[in-house]
């Protein structure tokens, strides 16, 4: 009998869900079963199906959704055992007409064509799945036709500014030094986006090739990948490919007999967002605070102490090895425009189906939107899509039409970033959400600019006011004005798109600060200095029941008469509502 | 393990932090880690550690005073034996997370940043855990828990409480 394989997504969503139980259950269920292989696996970007479980057997791939014990064994005594699937957990087969079929069908997977399908601490599934050999075709070529390779692939850099990174890696090759660094960003600082940690989780080998062959286009002999520190799983995946890229002699001396030696190490972040960006990237790992520099002198000429440095992204490294071993056109067939091959969305917010998808470019918002991510959760309705994370912007539903590629997203006042995609419904307060993300960048500036650490704070101190219902409406210019310095004054990308989620959300949203500073009324009842908790007398059938709950003990009543909420003691904290059981609580 | 400040003597230092300081003798670029590494060892940044090493080594104290305040990695103050590292990332915003602070100021007694008095829990703000599909999103200790509603945080903490050594 062939082998029947089993594998667990084992990444850190699956482990948050739960799936190390199921690993547990299925090992102690299969335990002496010839001929039967459990694999862990990283993830195949379906988080919201999470845990899951994929079994391969008679020559055909069936993959279960929010497996729990019960339908472990199921699986294990009857799928495994007898070859009978088990229906109710299907959620993607061979003949695509299972409920996520589609999802997968939608997308182009380049940078996640090994995630979830190979063991990623297993260098030979990586090689089996031709592996390092693109890194083997790259040594064959010049550094020169590698980097023309890439150019004329148009892959851009994926970490936000979408920098040609043929380009970059024309300057960096093209500067004198006698030693030369290749820097990985694995610092994913937008705080809503995972696509690289999932990438670094599940194909860290994917990092180590595409690393090795910029290196050896640009004349490395060293790389660092700087990694944030919240990502344990990743680094430690990271450590144990290094070790077997070493010992395979994918890394070190003389690299497959080429002459070419390149080595990398790791180096955790500290918790700053700021340190992603390059110049501050290049003073954390020289062990300074990380505060930006002016540019120029460029990292490709003075960088990492002093040495010419390149940075790339952790998605654009990916994408090398595909692209040298399908070739230039082959990705180029991707994308419209100027944009090409594929970008990855970290899928969040008020969405049915979150996750990770790899998309063509050019597809439109909508699509993504609706089709792939699976359209708005509980069936409410759209408010808007914020991209870009502190530096981007809110994209209401009149642009969804938009296609996903640099200059159109740019054109909103948004920007692609580095992938994070947070969806927002009618219960999300805009002016929250602006807020939200001043507060984020007031608290991460590195305070080395006036306007960005003063400015920001006065920005965030008029939308405080207008939240709390003390705002005017002159604070609405006053904040435009704000925008303005706080973007031409600030010296590094930090402070120079702070201010972009307060201008879109201002151009696309005026109507909803004006609701708060006119009327005093948040319209998506979020703001708790604006709304009340008001019990209806009619339908309170005195069950005592929310002021047991109250956590502050502001509800007054006797058993079986009305309860009535003291408003100036009251939190907002909407217990109350969820524990009345006849309805009898609303917000005003 | 973590030990207040008074309790430090000098050979404790040394036994601690000498086998560490070894490690990073002669390489550049050390601070990060190695101030972690320190506070792997002393569970937060001790000031007299700070000296002691600085000395060894050679680097300006000021300096690596500088890089612990800056990055928030660094803890001054020793914490709790559980870090309830709360996600207020983007995702886990507009999922509610906001509220979920409250609950737990409110449950244990302490803001943003400060530990319980019985020592167990330190609760600390974060952005992205990087399962944002989950949110809202908390990390105790190694352990991520997701979907989270402010019961179920408590439930969560309380659990974790029960379940210590009397
Ligand atoms: C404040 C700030 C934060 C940034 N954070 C990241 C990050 O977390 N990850 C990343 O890849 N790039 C980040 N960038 C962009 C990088 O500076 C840089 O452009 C990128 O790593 C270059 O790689 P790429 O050309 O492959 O995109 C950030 C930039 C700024 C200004
Ligand atoms: S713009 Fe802000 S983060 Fe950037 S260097 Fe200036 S103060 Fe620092
Ligand atoms: S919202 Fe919270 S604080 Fe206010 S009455 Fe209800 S339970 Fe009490
Ligand atoms: S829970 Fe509802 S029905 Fe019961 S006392 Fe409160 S408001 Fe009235
Ligand atoms: S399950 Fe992997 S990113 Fe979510
Ligand atoms: S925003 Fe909370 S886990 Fe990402």
């Amino acid at each position: 009998m062939p082998k029947t394989v089993v594998k667990v997504g084992l990444a850190s969503c699956g482990v948050a869900a739960g799936a190390v139980p199921i690993y547990e259950t299925l090992t102690e269920a299969l335990a002496g079963q010839k001929d039967v292989e459990i694999k862990k696996v990283g993830c195949i970007g379906l988080c919201y199906m999470e845990p899951i479980v994929e079994v391969e057997r008679d020559g055909k791939s069936i993959a279960y959704g929010k497996v729990d014990t019960a339908m472990a064994r199921e699986i294990a005594e009857s799928h495994v055992g007898r070859g009978e699937i088990v229906q109710r957990g299907v959620i993607l087969d061979p003949e695509s007409k299972a409920c996520e079929n589609e999802r997968m069908d939608s997308q182009v997977r380049i940078v996640l064509r090994n995630s979830g399908l190979i063991d990623p601490e297993k260098i030979e599934e990586y090689i089996a799945n031709e592996g390092y050999k693109a890194l083997e075709k790259a040594l064959s070529m010049t550094p020169l036709q590698v980097i023309d390779e890439v150019l004329s692939s148009g892959l851009r850099g994926r970490g936000g500014a979408g920098f040609p990174t043929g380009l970059k890696w024309k300057f960096a090759n093209g500067a004198k030094g006698d030693k030369k660094y290749f820097v990985c960003n694995a610092d994913e600082g937008d705080p809503g986006a995972f696509m690289d940690r999932s990438v670094l989780e599940s194909d860290p080998h994917s990092i180590i090739e595409g690393m090795a062959i910029g290196a050896y286009a640009i004349g490395s002999d060293e790389g660092i990948i700087y990694c944030r520190a919240e990502y344990p799983l990743a680094i430690k995946h990271l450590n144990v490919a290094l070790d077997q890229a070493r010992e395979k002699g994918f890394l070190g001396k003389n690299i497959l007999g080429s002459g070419f030696s390149f080595d990398i190490h790791i180096k955790e972040g500290a918790g700053a967002f700021v340190c992603g960006e390059e110049t501050a990237m290049i003073a954390s790992i020289e062990g300074r605070r990380g505060m930006p520099r002016p540019r120029p002198p460029f990292p490709a000429n003075s960088g990492v102490f002093g040495k010419p440095t390149n940075i790339n992204n952790v998605e654009t490294i990916a994408n090398i090895p595909w692209i040298l071993l399908n070739g230039a056109a082959k990705f180029a067939e991707y994308g419209i425009g100027k944009s090409r091959g594929t970008k990855v969305f970290a899928l969040a917010g008020k969405i049915k189906k979150g996750g990770l998808a790899e998309v063509p470019m050019g597809m439109p918002l909508r699509e993504v939107i609706f089709n792939v991510a699976g359209g708005i959760a509980e069936n409410k309705k759209f408010k808007a899509v914020q991209l870009g994370g502190p530096s981007g912007g809110c994209i209401p539903e009149s642009l969804l039409d938009t296609p996903v590629d640099y200059e159109s997203i740019n054109a909103t006042g948004a920007i692609m970033g580095s992938g994070g995609m947070v969806v927002m419904d009618e219960t999300t307060c805009i002016v929250d959400v602006a807020k939200f993300f001043l507060a984020f960048v007031q608290k991460e500036s590195c305070g080395k600019c006036p306007f960005c650490r003063i400015g920001t704070k006065r920005m965030l101190e008029i939308l405080e006011r207008i939240t709390e219902g003390k705002g005017v409406m002159e604070d609405l210019d006053t904040l435009l004005d704000l925008a303005r310095q706080v973007k031409e004054g600030s010296l590094c990308g930090l402070g120079q798109t702070a201010p972009n989620p307060v201008l879109t959300t201002l151009k696309y949203f005026r109507e909803e600060y004006e609701a708060h500073i006119r009327d005093k009324k948040c319209p998506a009842k979020v703001c708790t200095s604006l709304i009340h908790y008001v019990i209806d007398p009619a339908a309170c059938i005195g069950c005592t029941k929310c002021a047991r709950n109250c956590p502050v003990s502001c509800i007054a009543g006797e058993v079986k008469k009305p309860h009535v909420i003291d408003d100036e003691k009251c939190i907002r904290c909407g217990q109350c509502k969820k524990v009345c059981p006849v309805g009898a609580i609303s917000v005003e | 393990m973590t030990m207040s400040a008074a309790t430090l003597t000098r050979s404790d230092l040394e036994t601690r932090l000498l086998p560490l300081a070894d490690r990073y003798r002669g390489r550049k670029g050390i601070t990060i880690p190695l101030l972690a590494d320190m506070q792997r060892e002393m569970g937060y940044i001790d000031p007299e550690a700070v000296d002691f090493i600085a000395k060894e080594l050679d680097i300006p104290a000021a300096e690596m005073f500088g890089v612990a305040t800056f990055y928030a990695m660094f803890r001054l103050q020793p914490e709790g034996k559980y870090v309830v590292r709360l996600c207020r990332g983007t995702a886990c915003h507009v999922q509610g997370s906001a509220r979920i602070g409250e609950q737990l100021q409110r449950h244990l007694g302490v803001q943003e940043g400060e530990t319980t008095k019985d020592g167990l829990f330190t609760l600390q703000y974060v952005a992205c855990l990087g399962c944002c599909s989950l949110a809202p999103v908390m990390m105790v200790g190694e352990e991520v828990h997701g979907r989270l509603t402010p019961e179920k945080a408590v439930d969560v903490l309380e659990a974790v409480r029960a379940s210590q050594p009397e």
